[in-house]
């Protein structure tokens, strides 16, 4: 049994314009101490979705409208904030984006990471305290017992995002989801952090939900990805079978539309550009939603929306250019 | 050859509509707002188009009818010399109104130019400028108001009669005491907009200063600086109504509605209609403006119109 | 081989940092420490680097947007160091500037075709407004856009469009440099092909020569002819970018091509972890920069700092130890 399994899961936001329908039917799931990678790009819904699992969206404007989210045979979707409360960081951590805007300036980085362990296990202050600073040695903060007394802003963004992660690990959760935990780094930087989550992943045995938008990383870190466009899945396979085999005309654009350093060195190619802008999903078109970009798009895209299928063990893609086949 | 594989970079750009358009749409959604500004229209009509409907003077005095509640003679009554209180309501809101609009004039005048030179300026000008704006903000206002009045109120008299010199004196006074929010606005709006992007791509292909601040930095700043005018036309309407009741402002033949406020006050008991009806169009007027102002503050969002 | 169309020669710049009651000045920012390049004309020069290594700084300096500390700016033959008022305006119209962010690179109160219009007002060099909507309407379609969109505003179009209005106003003075400051990295991995493969073909079609400034390292590599990689205000290596990938020389270039991840998960690279950050630009350490951090550092790297010098042909470095 999966140890997250999303469901046809709708997030939509009351926007001035109308329903923008943000997350418009995912269906992923996680396996236990599993990485799955989600990639997209902005507004492809892959944010919205991580951040519906523990309701973290701003409700209003947002609003699950439809489906379930399954963790560990419990629907997540009906439970109050303060059930919730029991869920994350305990059961489910969360790495976001911005360190800076995720920690609170006002209080000492040990502070805020014996919280979540006071909150959710009967520890005394002083256990608590020699929690945190064995997690800051796990996570490679130097002078952990030192750094513990110090506000995030003594800090470095990547050391920020360490003691980020030490935050969410704190309780070992078995579900760490990590928003682009490496965008607003520097690329030693981002290398360092991958290596540290792979490392923790290892050490805990957790599964790992990694929200991306840089294929690269995804390459790197994955065993299985899910790739959205528009609020829908639009492909789902293991690492290789993605990137040796890739089945949605958008993955396959993906793909080919980066700057590749490894061979560009040998023979430089011209990219292969997805025309076009990513849609408004503020009443969207019906059919596929990546037709009006898609090179190969038949008739049949622009009037039924593809369904999410099995074309090969664990892989899975929403296009209609299998039928044809 | 570009053009060629250039082809289809693009789908439609979404339609919209200009940024004041845009403005102006999420203006109507904030309905008090709205209704404000209709409210202050018509107060506006009133008393522009008032004398040519209304055509009793300021001045006929109907003895006999001294002191009259409403009536259909005299809709609003009558003082106790018996002067119509809606012919004077009228030409009185003329001045309050237009006082209020000239006294915001001349602050949002004063104030942007005096916030634009402290913004753009990286040297001592712009401390030396915030100095003094700082210094206007801590002097004590009312005691300084006063005494300019007295002090200039007779040589204006003489240069532009009694009533223009009054209008001018007011309208300085209070204008040149309020400009100092709306220069700390433009400039802390100065400040961060000459460091935007476009404004160096302007810089870029050799933009002057002046155009840069022209064309580029200030029909972007203009939101928060349309907001605090707004108000300050209310609050100049209360300030200048405040002098008159106080009788430092329009002399006691000229009624505006601060005056016949401090003419009434003495008949409280057996004339209240006297006080009422200048006292609610004072109240009216300022709660529109001040509605109106905070319809402006959703609809300018900086956040949104940047 | 003639002569290049920019040469940039001990290029630095300090900004002060103030502080205390008064204003005063504690310290300083050593953004940009000596700096040197050529560019040549028709040629991409990459200058990468991580956030803080100057590289922005550079590009700005080079316009004359930042104000240089020292050091000397020579385009096309002419220094534009000394230029002032009509002399730097009219240089202006030779060199000009793609920015990162589409979003705040635009006037939101202007039309596209008054944005696209202002650079013929001020350097007064087409007259009339029908002829000036005429080179607007050529210009949108050169970068892809429609004729008709000049009498939209920016928010109306997308970040990728929104860049292409940006390249279009930098090419109405039809300038010979164009420096790019991180022109795709605020944009989709989708539309950053587009807009790439928009430079490459301006470039090929109107002889254009671009510095352009990024972090991503598989971009810069992909567009440019030769790279320069900066670290905390130096340049540590300056090759042509098939040789600073095949042959890296410098232990930074080394460690940061190993970072960057490749989109294939079978691939196998050498693992080359950097510890620790990026020390500041404010208090640089002594010798080479890059010594706090370097894995084969040395006494002599924390007493003198290393020259830039060539080793194999075009291919400059500067260590002690490569």
């Amino acid at each position: 049994m999966a140890l997250l399994d999303i469901k046809g899961l709708k997030t939509h936001f009351t926007t001035d314009d109308g329903i923008l329908q943000a997350v418009d039917g995912v269906d992923i799931s996680i396996n236990r101490g599993e990485t799955l990678c989600v990639v997209g790009e902005s507004g492809c819904g892959k944010t919205v979705t991580a951040m519906s699992i523990l309701k973290l969206i701003a409700m209003p404007p947002g609003k699950i409208v439809a489906g379930e989210i399954i963790f560990e045979g419990r629907d997540l979707v009906p439970l109050s904030s303060s059930e919730l409360d029991d869920i994350r960081a305990k059961e489910i951590g969360f790495i976001f984006q911005e360190p800076m805007t995720s920690l609170n300036p006002v209080l000492t980085i040990g502070e805020q990471i014996a919280e979540s362990l006071r909150r959710h296990e009967a520890v005394t202050k002083k256990q608590a305290l020699e929690r945190t600073i064995e997690m800051l040695k796990l996570v490679q903060i130097p002078n952990a017992a030192g750094r513990v007394h110090h506000y995030p802003h003594q800090f470095s963004g990547g050391m920020r995002q360490r003691v980020m992660i030490a935050m969410a690990l704190a309780c070992r959760p078995k579900l760490v989801i990590a928003d682009e935990p490496t965008t607003a780094l520097d690329v030693t930087i981002q290398a360092q952090i991958l290596d540290l989550l792979q490392d923790m992943k290892e050490r805990f045995g957790m599964a790992v939900m990694l929200i991306t938008h840089a294929m690269g990383v995804v390459a790197e870190t994955a065993q299985r990805v899910v790739v959205m466009y528009a609020g829908k899945v639009v492909e789902e396979a293991p690492v290789d079978e993605l990137f040796g085999n890739p089945r949605h005309p958008y993955t396959q654009g993906l793909i080919r539309s980066i700057p590749r350093i490894d061979l560009d060195a040998e023979h430089k190619t011209r990219l292969e550009a997805i025309g076009g802008s990513v849609p408004i999903l503020i009443n969207p078109t019906p059919g596929c939603r990546f037709a009006p970009r898609c090179k190969h798009a038949m008739s049949i895209c622009a009037e039924r929306e593809p369904r999410l299928r099995e074309i090969a063990p664990g892989h899975r893609i929403a296009c209609h250019l299998g039928d044809a086949q | 050859m570009a053009g060629l594989t250039l082809a289809s970079p693009s789908a439609e750009p979404r339609r919209g509509y200009s940024p004041w358009r845009e403005t102006w749409r999420r203006y109507r959604r904030h309905k008090p707002a709205v209704v404000s500004a209709v409210l202050l229209l018509l107060l506006i009509l009133a008393v522009v188009l008032g004398p040519f409907v209304w055509r009793i003077s300021i001045s006929d005095m109907d003895v006999v009818a001294g002191l009259q509640g409403p009536s259909l003679a005299h809709p609003f009554g009558t003082d106790d010399l018996g002067q119509d209180i809606l012919a004077r309501m009228i030409y009185g809101g003329r001045i309050s109104l237009a006082v209020g609009l000239a006294a915001m004039l001349v602050s949002v005048f004063v104030g942007t130019l005096i916030g634009a030179l402290a913004g753009m300026s990286r040297g001592p000008l712009g401390y030396a400028l915030m100095w003094l704006t700082d210094l206007f903000l801590s002097l004590p206002q009312l005691p300084l108001l006063l005494m300019l009045i007295y002090l200039f109120r007779d040589g204006l008299k003489a240069v532009f009669g009694p009533e223009g010199g009054i209008f001018i004196l007011i309208v300085l006074v209070i204008g040149g005491l309020r400009w100092m929010p709306v220069a700390r606005l433009v400039r802390a709006q100065f400040l961060s907009l000459r460091e935007k992007e476009f404004v160096e791509a302007a810089r870029a292909l050799g933009a002057s200063p002046t155009r840069q601040v022209v064309r580029h930095i200030l029909p972007n700043a203009l939101g928060p600086v349309i907001i605090a005018g707004t108000i300050d036309v209310a609050a100049a309407i209360i300030a200048e109504s405040t002098l008159s009741f106080l009788g430092l402002g329009f002399p006691p033949d000229t009624p505006t509605w601060g005056r016949i406020l401090y003419d009434a006050k003495d008949f409280l008991d057996i004339g209240p209609h006297w006080a009422l009806f200048p006292g609610g169009a004072i109240f009216i007027a300022v709660v529109a403006i001040n509605f109106i102002g905070d319809g402006l503050r959703d609809a300018l969002d900086a956040r949104k119109v940047i | 081989m003639s002569e290049p169309l920019l040469r940039v020669s001990n290029l630095k710049k300090h900004f002060p940092v103030l502080g205390g009651l008064l204003s005063r000045e504690i310290g300083q920012v050593y953004a940009v420490d000596g700096v040197s390049f050529t560019v040549n004309r028709g040629e991409t020069l990459g200058l990468v680097g991580e956030s803080g290594c100057g590289k922005s700084t550079t590009g700005r300096c080079v316009l004359r947007l930042i104000e240089p500390t020292s050091g000397d700016v020579v385009f096309d033959g002419q220094s534009v160091m000394g230029l002032g008022g009509g002399d730097l305006r009219a240089m202006r119209r030779n060199m000009q500037l793609v920015f990162q962010d589409p979003f705040a690179s635009l006037n939101p109160r202007m039309t596209v075709g008054a944005i696209l219009a202002e650079p013929f007002i001020i350097h007064g060099t087409v007259a009339s407004a029908s002829e000036r909507d005429d080179r607007v309407a050529s210009l949108l379609v050169k970068v892809g856009l429609k004729a008709e969109h000049m009498r939209r505003y920016p928010h109306e179009f997308s970040g990728g469009q929104r860049q292409r209005i940006a390249i279009a106003r930098a090419l109405t003075l039809e300038p010979k440099l164009i420096v790019c400051d991180e022109p795709v990295s605020a944009l989709d991995v989708s539309i950053q092909a587009q807009v790439i493969n928009l430079l490459e073909d301006l470039q090929a079609e109107l002889n254009l020569t671009y510095l352009f400034v990024a972090h991503d390292l598989s971009v810069v590599e992909h567009i440019s002819d030769r790279v320069a990689v900066m670290y905390l205000g130096r340049i540590v290596e300056l090759a042509k970018a098939s040789d600073l990938y095949r042959n890296p020389q410098h232990p930074y270039t080394k460690a940061l091509l190993s970072a960057v991840p490749v989109p294939d998960p079978k691939a196998k690279k050498p693992r080359i972890r950097l510890k620790g950050d990026v020390p500041s630009p404010m208090n640089p350490p002594k010798g080479c920069h890059f010594h706090t951090r370097c894995p084969i550092a040395e006494e002599r790297c924390k007493q003198s700092a290393p020259e830039l010098r060539e080793g194999s042909n075009g291919h400059f470095v500067a260590c002690h130890l490569a």
